[in-house]
């Protein structure tokens, strides 16, 4: 589970996080959305560390995040697995020694044993025998795949993605949201999602959380969504007249 | 611009601070260090070797050209080109040049890795990136520019020789007695410990302008550009500190 209290964070005099408090739960896919500036990236890099919060605490189960010295700070983050928004494949390494990298530089293992690993991980994402391909050799959607399974390699308790659908066809997301909601069961891990993509929130979404001009404003499951009477919520997912009209016509209100 | 150099000189000195430290990993690092000596070394010694010649090459024919006529012996062109190469031109010509090729391809790497969030990948992962991206490029810019100047400094002196000797402007017995007179260690020391300033300065201030830079292609053209530019400010006013105190008795 992750936990955020209060965060607060400001870019000079500008308040992009204004008192956010969330809980993330574990073994559930954890959705972060809201437009453009909402505010989503700076949540997500504040959860992982990559930003540090003006005010407010992050909890990882009973560990105060953001009360850690850097020692600390590297073993907690041995065990959060992040897909980047775009991929963030080391472009110098093949597809083998991407996912590898992270055992090669924290773990006593042979290379037989991480060979073993990282076969197994590739085969999770269903990319099997493309180890020695480089990143700039295969697809985007593979690309994120791959992206996973290096996320996923040291098998983490916690998994971040930033955008994991952004740039695939809707055939490819759906791939990846099967692939993520799919790693979140088996490993019961503290899945937390930063999208704005429509088909994962209604197909994912466990536990939604949208934010606004830096605010929380809606949480919830996304069966919960078409009941709502969030007038924000509603005008996000439901953005386009034809989705509104379909909306109406299936659901009969506005 | 003045006003931030505080801000970034205190930050350097925090990248600095953080890159020095222990690796996760020894072999890593290694491996890391290979191939960025292997970069270096092999990647500069053509364009190192071109213009170590022709360095080495006009100081020999300006020298024939100021002595002529003059009372001053003909065969202090030897020994004129050979401390001119050791104790300044070598280590900051090659040092200059390498700011500008090996410097900026440095930036150019880490801030790409910066914006494409490699970086961020790798601090996630639990690892002390400014280690990881700055202590293996500034061991072996420290183990091979000192051998790429003492390199250039052998060429220079072979490229005055043929600018001067093989055109007849100065007997080869002359050329070469100049190299053997006057010759003090001292000076091949001097180019060592310049090699090794200069090597770490580069290394360092364009590792700091990668691993800070802003996101777009701007920003990273510009970062490129600022390393050569303050590299080379920098290496020419460590020269001059340098010479100041390794020349002072």
């Amino acid at each position: 589970m992750v936990r955020v209290e209060d965060i607060r964070k400001s870019f000079g005099d500008t308040e992009v996080l204004k008192g956010i408090s969330l809980t993330f739960e574990k073994g559930k896919t954890n959705l972060i959305i809201g437009r453009s500036g909402a505010g989503k990236t700076v949540l997500l890099k504040t959860l992982v560390g990559l930003i540090t919060p003006t005010s407010g605490t992050v909890w990882y189960d009973d560990i105060n995040f953001t009360q850690l010295d850097k020692k600390s700070l590297r073993e907690v983050r041995m065990n959060i697995g992040m897909l980047f928004q775009g991929s963030a494949l080391f472009d110098s390494l093949t597809v083998e020694e991407n996912i590898r990298f992270p055992m090669d530089m924290f773990k006593k293992m042979t290379l037989a044993e991480k060979r073993k690993r990282v076969d197994y991980c590739l085969e999770v994402v269903g990319l099997e025998g493309i180890n020695d391909k480089f990143p700039s050799e295969i697809s985007g959607g593979m690309q994120k795949r791959v992206g996973i399974a290096r996320a996923i390699v040291l098998d983490p308790d916690y998994l971040f993605c930033d955008e994991p659908n952004s740039g695939l066809d809707p055939k490819t997301s759906l791939l990846i949201d099967d692939l993520i909601l799919d790693i979140t069961r088996t490993n019961k891990t503290t899945t937390i999602i930063n999208t704005h993509d429509m088909n994962s929130v209604m197909g994912i979404g466990e536990n939604i959380a949208l934010l606004h001009k830096g605010k929380m404003a809606w949480q919830g499951h996304k069966e919960e969504i078409i009941d709502s009477d969030n007038e924000l919520l509603q005008s996000f997912i439901f953005a386009s007249p034809f989705l509104k009209e379909l909306k109406e016509k299936a659901y009969g209100h506005k | 611009m003045l006003w931030r150099l505080p801000y970034h000189f205190g930050r350097y000195l925090m990248m600095l601070w953080q890159a020095f430290s222990r690796p996760e990993n020894y072999r890593m690092y290694w491996k890391e260090t290979v191939r960025q000596m292997y970069d270096i070394g092999i990647g500069s010694i053509v364009i190192v070797a071109l213009i170590s010649i022709f360095i080495g090459a006009v100081s020999g024919l300006q020298f024939v050209y100021q002595l002529d006529g003059q009372l001053i012996p003909m065969y202090y062109i030897g020994y004129i080109v050979r401390d001119l190469a050791i104790i300044e031109l070598s280590p900051t010509f090659t040092n200059l040049v390498l700011a500008g090729k090996v410097g900026s391809n440095m930036t150019s790497e880490i801030g790409g890795m910066r914006q494409k969030e490699h970086i961020d990948a790798m601090e996630i992962m639990g690892l002390n990136t400014a280690a990881y991206l700055v202590l293996p490029r500034t061991i072996a810019a420290l183990a091979v520019i000192p051998l790429l100047v003492a390199v250039s400094a052998m060429l220079a002196i072979i490229g005055g020789y043929v600018a001067t000797v093989l055109p007849g402007e100065l007997s080869h017995s002359d050329y070469v007695r100049g190299l053997l007179t006057f010759y003090n260690p001292y000076n091949v020391k001097m180019m060592f410990i310049k090699s090794y300033v200069f090597a770490f300065i580069l290394t360092t201030v364009s590792c700091y302008q990668g691993y800070y830079v802003k996101s777009g292609s701007v920003a990273l053209g510009k970062a490129s550009t600022q390393a050569v530019v303050y590299s080379n400010i920098l290496i020419l006013l460590a020269d001059y500190l340098l010479v100041v105190l390794l020349t002072s008795d």
